[in-house]
C-alpha cells in the first residue's frame, strides 16, 4: 500500500496532452527558447560570415599559423630567455610568465598590506583608525590608471642612476627603478630550499596528526621539536654537506647604470604599487567587516574562559571572520589580476600589450583577442578553483 | 503566634559611586583613552605624528610655499628653476579649459559645460527617495535627449559638433551615464535570464556573464577599436566612442546583472508563489512584485558598481577616446608644461574624488538607514 510507506514521493500530477498554443507553459517554453537560440545563432552566424569577407578583403589568413613566425618585437623586461629573432609563440610565453608576476606578487603584498589596515581601521588607537580610513577612501575613490599613471610619472622623476636614493646600503632607487641585493642561486642552493618545503609539508601533516591525537585524549602534544629538526636543522644540513654559499649579492653603479642585484624596472614596480595599493584598499574593507561580522559576544565568551588574546584572534574570531572574508577576497584577486592588463598604458609588457603589438604587426585582431580571452579565462578558473577549495575546507560544519 | 521572620522591606540602597574626576579635563581624558591608552598605543601615536608631521611639512612646501600659481603665457621657466622643490599650479589655469572640454570649439564650450551640469543635477534627483517614481524615467531620458542635442547642436544656430571633437569632464559622464542607463535594464533581463527554468536561455546568459566577467575590460575595449569594424558589413562605419559606449553597456551589463541577481535570491519563494497564485504572468510577476523587492535590497551595492564602473571608464585612455583622463595626459604633452604632470593628476584626480566620494557617501548613507529600519 502506497500510504504505508511515509517517504513515498507524491503521486505525479497525470501529465496533460501538449495543446500547440502559448498558454501552454511547456510550448511557450520551447518556443522562446527556440526563438531566443535563432537569433543569437543568426547574429554570431552575420557577424562570422562579414568577418570572413573583410578577412579576405584584406588578405589576412586566419588561424594561429603566424604563431610560428619571428617576432621581431623587442621585450625589455623578461624572466625567460628571449630575443627579437623568437618567435610570436615565445614572445606570448613571456606576455603570461610577466602577467603572472605582476599578478602573484602583487596579490600576496595586497593581502598583507591590506589585512593590516583593515584590522588598523579597527584600533582603539583614534589616529591609527583615522590614517588607515583615510588610505582607504583615496585610493578607492580615484581610478586605478589615474594612479598609476600618477606612479609612473613620480618614477620617471626620481634621479638618475648616479644620483641614485640609496635609503639602505644595496637598496638603490632611481629611475632606472628599485634596485636590491641578491642571493644568486646555484643548484646546491636549489637543493636547500627544496628541503625546507619537504620539511615543512612533514612538519603540517605531523602537527595535523597531534592534533587529531590531542582530540583523543586531550593531552596537548608539543610540536616544536619536529619543527626545530625539520626546518632549521635539515635545511641547514643540506646546505653545509653541499656546500652552498649564501653570499649577498650587492648591485654597484658601473657607468651609467648598475650591475649585480635584482631590478624591479620602472614599469613594473609603478605597475605593482598601483595594483597593490588600489587592492589593498578593497581588502582592508574586507577584512574590517569580517572581523565586525563576528558577534562580540564570541571573544568576550573566549576571554572569559581566561584565554588569551593572541588565542583568541587565531582561534575563535579568525576562523569565523574568514568565512566571511574568503568569497569577496577571490573577486578581489580576480580583479587584480585583470586589472594588471592596465600594463599596457606605462608600457610593461604583460600579455595584453604583447597581444596588442602583435596585433598591430600582423592584424591578426581576432586570433590576439582570443588568445588575451583564453589567458585570462584560464587564470581566473585557476583562482577561482582554488579559493572554491579553500573555502570549502573553512566552511562551516554544521550537524 | 507564627514565627515570621521580618524581613527588612527596603534596604538602604547603596548609589552608584560617582565616576573619579579625570585629570585635566575632558580633553585630555579623551587623548588618554584614543591616542595614549598604553604604551604601545603611545609609541604608535608618537611615531605617526612625527612621520604625519613630516609629510605634512613636505607637502606644504611643495604645494603651498614654494609653489607658483601663475605664470605669463607658456613661460615657463619660473616653474622649471624650481627643480621640483614646488608645484607649478600655474598649468591649471592655463590647461583646464582643455582637460574638461577637450578640443570641444572653444567658443562653444558653455554647451558641453551645461551638459555637465545637467548630469549632476540628474544624479542629485534620482539620488533622492522621494523622487522614485515612473517619471524618474521620462526624466531620464528627457535629460539624455537634451545633452545629446547639446553636445551635438545643428539647429537654432547651435554649430553641429561632430563626436571626435568631443573630449574630457562630458564624454566621462556620457560613457559612465549611458553605460549605465542601457546596462542596467539589459542587467536585469540577464539577471532574470539567469535564473529562469529554461535551459537554452539559462545557459546563455551565463556563458555572456562569465566571458564578459572573466575578461579584463581592456580586451573588451580592443575589440571595440579593432575587432568591431571587422564583423560589420562593408561600408559601415561607426563611430569610435559609439563602439566603445556599446562595449561599455556589454560590461556594465554583465557585471549589473550578477548584483541584480543577488537581490533576485534574496526574494523570499513565497513572494514568487503568492504572485503566481494571483495568476500574475511571468513579465507581471517580476514587474510588480519581485524586482521592486529585489532591487532595494541591493542598492547599496548598485551604488558600489557604478562607482566602479564611473572609474573604469577612465580606461578608455587606452584606445584613444578623449576622456577626462586622456585630456590630461594630451594637455602636458606641450614642451612648455612637460614636466608638471603631476599637478594636472592631482588636478583632476580631485575631480574623479568628488564624484566617487559622493556616491560612496551615499551608498553609505543608504546602508545605514537599511541599518536602522
Amino acid at each position: 500500500m502506497t500510504t504505508s510507506t511515509p517517504n513515498h514521493p507524491p503521486a505525479r500530477a497525470p501529465s496533460r496532452p501538449w495543446r500547440l498554443s502559448l498558454s501552454d507553459p511547456r510550448v511557450a517554453g520551447l518556443f522562446w527558447q527556440v526563438l531566443v537560440v535563432a537569433v543569437a545563432v543568426a547574429i554570431v552566424a552575420w557577424l562570422w560570415s562579414n568577418a570572413v569577407h573583410n578577412l579576405s578583403v584584406r588578405r589576412i589568413s586566419t588561424g594561429f599559423a603566424f604563431l610560428g613566425r619571428e617576432a621581431g618585437m623587442p621585450i625589455a623586461d623578461s624572466w625567460i630567455d628571449y630575443s627579437p629573432k623568437n618567435t610570436y609563440l615565445r614572445a606570448f610565453i613571456v606576455g603570461i610568465v610577466n602577467t603572472l608576476r605582476v599578478a602573484a606578487i602583487g596579490i600576496v603584498l595586497a593581502t598583507v598590506i591590506g589585512t593590516l589596515v583593515g584590522i588598523a581601521r579597527l584600533s582603539s588607537n583614534w589616529l591609527l583608525a583615522r590614517l588607515a580610513a583615510v588610505y582607504v577612501e583615496v585610493l578607492r575613490d580615484l581610478p586605478l590608471l589615474l594612479q598609476l599613471l600618477f606612479w609612473y610619472v613620480l618614477m620617471q622623476g626620481l634621479p638618475a642612476a648616479r644620483q641614485a636614493w640609496k635609503p639602505v646600503e644595496g637598496v638603490f632607487l632611481s629611475n632606472r627603478g628599485l634596485i636590491l641585493p641578491s642571493v644568486p642561486l646555484y643548484e646546491a642552493n636549489w637543493w636547500t630550499i627544496l628541503a625546507l618545503v619537504a620539511g615543512l609539508i612533514t612538519l603540517h601533516l605531523i602537527r595535523r596528526r597531534l592534533v587529531a591525537q590531542q582530540m583523543l585524549d586531550g593531552r596537548a602534544r608539543p610540536a616544536w621539536p619536529y619543527a626545530l629538526g625539520l626546518v632549521v636543522a635539515l635545511p641547514l644540513l643540506v646546505s653545509w654537506l653541499l656546500g652552498a654559499s649564501w653570499s649577498i649579492m650587492l648591485p654597484e653603479l658601473r657607468g651609467f647604470n648598475f650591475v649585480g642585484g635584482l631590478t624591479l624596472a620602472p614599469e613594473y614596480f609603478a605597475l605593482l604599487i598601483a595594483l597593490v595599493t588600489y587592492t589593498s584598499a578593497f581588502i582592508a574593507e574586507i577584512v574590517r567587516s569580517g572581523i565586525q561580522a563576528v558577534p562580540r559576544g564570541q571573544s568576550e565568551a573566549a576571554k572569559a574562559l581566561g584565554l588569551k588574546r593572541g588565542f583568541v584572534l587565531q582561534h575563535i574570531v579568525l576562523p569565523q571572520a574568514l568565512r566571511v572574508i574568503i568569497p569577496p577576497m577571490t573577486s578581489q584577486y580576480l580583479n587584480l589580476t585583470k586589472n594588471s592588463s592596465l600594463a599596457v598604458a606605462v608600457g610593461y609588457q604583460d600579455i595584453v600589450s604583447i597581444a596588442n603589438t602583435t596585433l598591430n604587426q600582423t592584424g591578426q585582431a581576432i586570433e590576439s583577442i582570443a588568445l588575451i580571452m583564453m589567458v585570462f579565462l584560464t587564470i581566473s578558473l585557476g583562482i577561482s578553483l582554488f579559493m572554491n577549495w579553500y573555502n570549502a575546507r573553512i566552511a562551516l560544519v554544521e550537524r | 503566634m507564627s514565627s515570621v521572620v521580618h524581613l527588612p522591606q527596603d534596604p538602604l540602597p547603596i548609589g552608584p559611586r560617582p565616576a573619579p574626576r579625570a585629570l585635566g579635563g575632558q580633553f585630555t581624558a579623551w587623548l588618554r583613552a584614543n591616542l595614549f591608552a598604553s604604551i604601545p598605543s603611545s609609541i604608535m601615536t608618537l611615531l605617526m605624528l612625527f612621520v604625519l608631521g613630516k609629510a605634512f611639512i613636505g607637502l606644504w612646501q611643495w604645494g603651498i610655499a614654494n609653489a607658483i600659481w601663475t605664470v605669463s603665457g607658456n613661460d615657463t621657466s619660473a616653474c622649471r628653476a624650481l627643480r621640483g622643490a614646488g608645484a607649478c599650479w600655474a598649468v591649471v589655469p592655463e590647461k583646464y579649459r582643455f582637460i574638461l572640454f577637450g578640443t570641444y570649439p572653444f567658443d562653444e564650450q558653455w554647451r558641453p559645460a551645461l551638459a555637465v551640469v545637467i548630469f549632476i543635477a540628474l544624479f542629485a534627483v534620482s539620488s533622492r527617495r522621494s523622487f522614485w517614481h515612473k517619471e524618474l524615467f521620462l526624466l531620464w531620458a528627457a535629460a539624455l535627449i537634451v545633452i545629446g542635442c547639446l553636445m551635438w547642436g545643428g539647429f537654432l544656430g547651435l554649430s553641429f559638433v561632430t563626436q571626435d571633437r568631443w573630449g574630457g569632464l562630458p564624454v566621462t559622464l556620457i560613457l559612465a551615464t549611458f553605460g549605465l542607463a542601457f546596462g542596467f535594464p539589459l542587467g536585469i533581463v540577464v539577471a532574470l535570464g539567469r535564473r529562469s527554468k529554461l535551459p537554452a536561455i539559462r545557459s546563455l546568459c551565463v556563458l555572456y556573464v562569465e566571458l564578459i566577467r572573466g575578461v579584463p575590460l581592456i580586451s573588451l575595449l580592443f575589440m571595440a577599436s579593432v575587432m568591431f569594424p571587422l564583423f560589420m558589413p562593408d561600408g559601415v562605419n561607426i563611430d569610435k566612442l559609439l563602439r566603445a559606449q556599446i562595449a561599455f553597456i556589454l560590461y556594465a551589463g554583465a557585471y549589473l546583472a550578477e548584483v541584480v541577481r543577488g537581490g533576485l535570491q534574496a526574494v523570499p519563494r513565497g513572494q514568487y508563489e503568492a504572485a503566481d497564485a494571483l495568476g500574475l504572468s511571468y513579465w507581471e510577476k517580476n514587474a510588480l512584485i519581485v524586482l521592486p523587492q529585489a532591487i532595494r535590497h541591493v542598492i547599496p551595492p548598485l551604488v558600489n558598481t557604478f562607482i566602479a564602473f564611473f572609474k573604469d571608464t577612465s580606461l578608455v585612455l587606452i584606445i584613444g577616446i578623449f576622456d577626462l583622463l586622456t585630456t590630461a595626459k594630451t594637455a602636458i604633452v606641450d614642451p612648455a608644461w612637460q614636466s608638471f604632470s603631476v599637478e594636472v593628476y592631482v588636478f583632476v584626480g580631485v575631480i574623479y574624488f568628488v564624484f566617487c566620494f559622493a556616491m560612496s557617501r551615499y551608498s553609505r548613507g543608504l546602508e545605514a538607514q537599511r541599518g536602522t529600519n
